[in-house]
């Protein structure tokens, strides 16, 4: 009997993306297993960590979506800078009805999801014409034009910000929100950009024109991904807010706008699974650099550096490329 | 033919480019079921006048009118939706995705739902179909590679059928037959005639003055934005001002 290898996923795809023809439990095991990794990983592993790692966990959360949130923008080729915008948006609307009028965290949390997604949308809507850098200057622009408002208008506690919010009852509690939160908007989002819709979207970016002369308003396309996008955006920033007991100036900084785009680089764009394991990589790594002390930064970006260069593509698709090749010994007759 | 009112009439239509008049006081008029040649040397407005009038353009002055309705400075994608389909003269797929994904995108467009009753139907299958139609050879699986992959040929192929997938009643194929051999060309002659015989309406802009003027019911002339002639092939180059813009004046 002789034997030869095949890929594992040959006779699965049947020449298309979304319809599977298993035939064996292996077949069934190797199309799960990536798909439960994350489910795992994030539900499995909380309880017992340390309350230290539970809080570097709970961060790291926060910057995943925000990563993510960025990864939903770029699919329909918006270049965003301004990531802070939808933090800083959510956590003030979350932050503003937590101490004004004392709404819970279960209210003001949905609230400012929906809220800072639309008004962080009609505030976009304007410069959604534009395209490539001149759409990131904009967003980058926002946000610093926010806290200086906040700033100078003393609106919203001003300079001291809104302070001694409702926090999440317990650190293992906050640690399942956002993971769920996580995997929602992971599992969602990918969904979205593998259905139809989701083809005109990446259309979009491709060749606007073209979706254009198909009969298609890209600029209402346009706004309801940015819409999605700043709704997750605003989701991470009013946890963020609860979790802190703070809303204030430091939810526009520019470390939510850079983080995301970073972990995008480095995890894989237009993926959402990339940029979440980019945010993975990167925030526990600086938290683990702390023991150098004052060469932390430099170690930080030579990592950076280092990674960039090694594997431009990311390391997702890296992985989704040697999973795919996986292969199996089977008979010859 | 006159006393059938036409498809698109243009009249007087100018658009200007900082001072430079592109399109200067342009009026003509399509017939249903006609094919209408566009030519004129480069530079002469042709591609702006199509820009003009699938809205991708707005115009200084003049007026568009499809079936009778005023669609002047209308967005593209209502005048694709009313059934005018354009191609592009650099063609304009989506690299990233497999060729006949190419054409989900048009069969998923707002008028295509209309037009089949608010239902899609599998979508994969008609996009399969009508590449078939243009000439994608089914057994040689080019339907399923990606858009970067395919050669010029294949591409101003599938720029036709992404026209063709919005079911429209006017096409505008802007240089359709550029870059092409004169075999590709030949093949293509039987896909328009095809569509012709569907009872489809035709603009073409062109440069290939000699297969044009074979399958042309009408054409007309344009040089520095202005239209200088109308008329069948061999009228046109009869024409002293056409002739004088092809070849220069005599000195």
């Amino acid at each position: 009997m002789k034997k030869r290898k095949e890929r594992i996923d040959r006779g699965i795809k049947a020449r298309s993306e979304d319809i599977f023809a298993l035939s064996s439990h292996l077949e069934m095991i190797y199309l799960l297993l990536p798909r439960a990794i994350p489910v795992a990983g994030l539900l499995g592993v909380a309880p017992f960590l340390s309350s230290y790692w539970r809080e570097v966990f709970i961060s790291t959360g926060v910057y995943a979506l925000l990563a993510i949130s960025w990864d939903m923008l770029i699919s329909a080729g918006l270049i965003s800078l301004g990531q802070s915008l939808f933090y800083g948006i959510g956590s003030y609307i979350a932050g503003a009805l937590n101490c004004y009028w004392n709404w819970p965290p279960l209210f003001t949390i949905p609230v400012a999801t929906l809220g800072g997604g639309l008004v962080c949308a009609i505030m976009l809507l304007p410069v959604l014409r534009l395209r490539g850098i001149y759409f990131a200057m904009v967003t980058l622009v926002l946000p610093l034009m926010f806290s200086r408002l906040v700033e100078a208008t003393r609106i919203l506690g001003g300079t001291e910000g809104l302070t001694g919010l409702t926090p999440f009852p317990n650190q293992l509690v906050a640690l399942y929100v956002i993971d769920l939160a996580l995997l929602s908007a992971l599992f969602g989002f990918r969904r979205i950009i593998d259905s139809d819709y989701g083809l005109i979207v990446r259309a979009i970016s491709d060749n606007d024109r073209s979706v254009m002369s198909a009969g298609f308003n890209i600029h209402w396309y346009k706004s309801q991904v940015v819409l999605l996008g700043a709704a997750v955006g605003s989701f991470a920033g009013a946890f963020g807010t609860h979790v802190d007991m703070f809303a204030g100036m430091p939810g526009f900084a520019l470390d939510y706008s850079i983080m995301p785009v970073a972990a995008a680089v480095v995890g894989g764009m237009g993926t959402f699974a990339g940029p979440m394991v980019g945010a993975f990589i990167l925030v526990p790594l600086s938290e683990i650099l702390r023991a150098l002390g004052a060469l932390r930064i430099v170690f930080y970006g030579l990592f950076l550096v280092l990674f960039v260069v090694a594997l431009p593509e990311g390391l997702f698709h890296y992985m989704q490329r040697k999973y795919h090749q996986c292969e199996r010994w089977v008979e010859v007759e | 033919m006159n006393d059938i009112s036409p498809l698109l009439s243009v009249s007087n239509l100018s658009k200007s480019f900082g001072g430079i008049m592109a399109v200067y006081n342009v009026s003509f008029e399509v017939t249903e079921g006609e094919l209408l040649g566009i030519i004129g040397p480069n530079g002469s407005g042709k591609t702006t006048l199509v820009n003009l009038i699938t809205g991708f353009v707005k115009p200084l002055s003049g007026y568009i009118e499809y079936r009778g309705r005023d669609i002047t400075g209308w967005a593209p994608y209502k005048i694709v939706t009313l059934g005018i389909a354009r191609t592009f003269q650099m063609v304009r797929p989506f690299y990233q995705l497999p060729a006949f994904k190419n054409l989900i995108v048009p069969l998923y467009s707002p008028r295509v739902k209309r037009m089949a009753g608010g239902k899609y139907g599998d979508r994969d299958a008609v996009a399969l179909d009508l590449l078939e139609e243009v000439g994608f050879e089914r057994d040689a699986h080019v339907s399923y590679k990606v858009a970067s992959a395919l050669p010029q040929g294949y591409l101003k192929r599938l720029e036709l059928a992404k026209s063709m997938a919005l079911r429209p009643d006017l096409i505008i194929m802007d240089e359709l037959f550029s870059g092409l051999s004169l075999a590709e060309v030949a093949s293509i002659v039987p896909i328009i005639e095809k569509l012709r015989v569907q009872g489809k309406t035709l603009i073409m802009i062109e440069h290939r003055l000699k297969e044009l003027f074979r399958i042309a019911d009408r054409v007309i002339v344009l040089n520095y934005g202005e239209k200088i002639a109308e008329g069948s092939g061999e009228e046109v180059m009869e024409s002293e001002s056409v002739k004088r813009a092809y070849l220069g004046r005599e000195t």
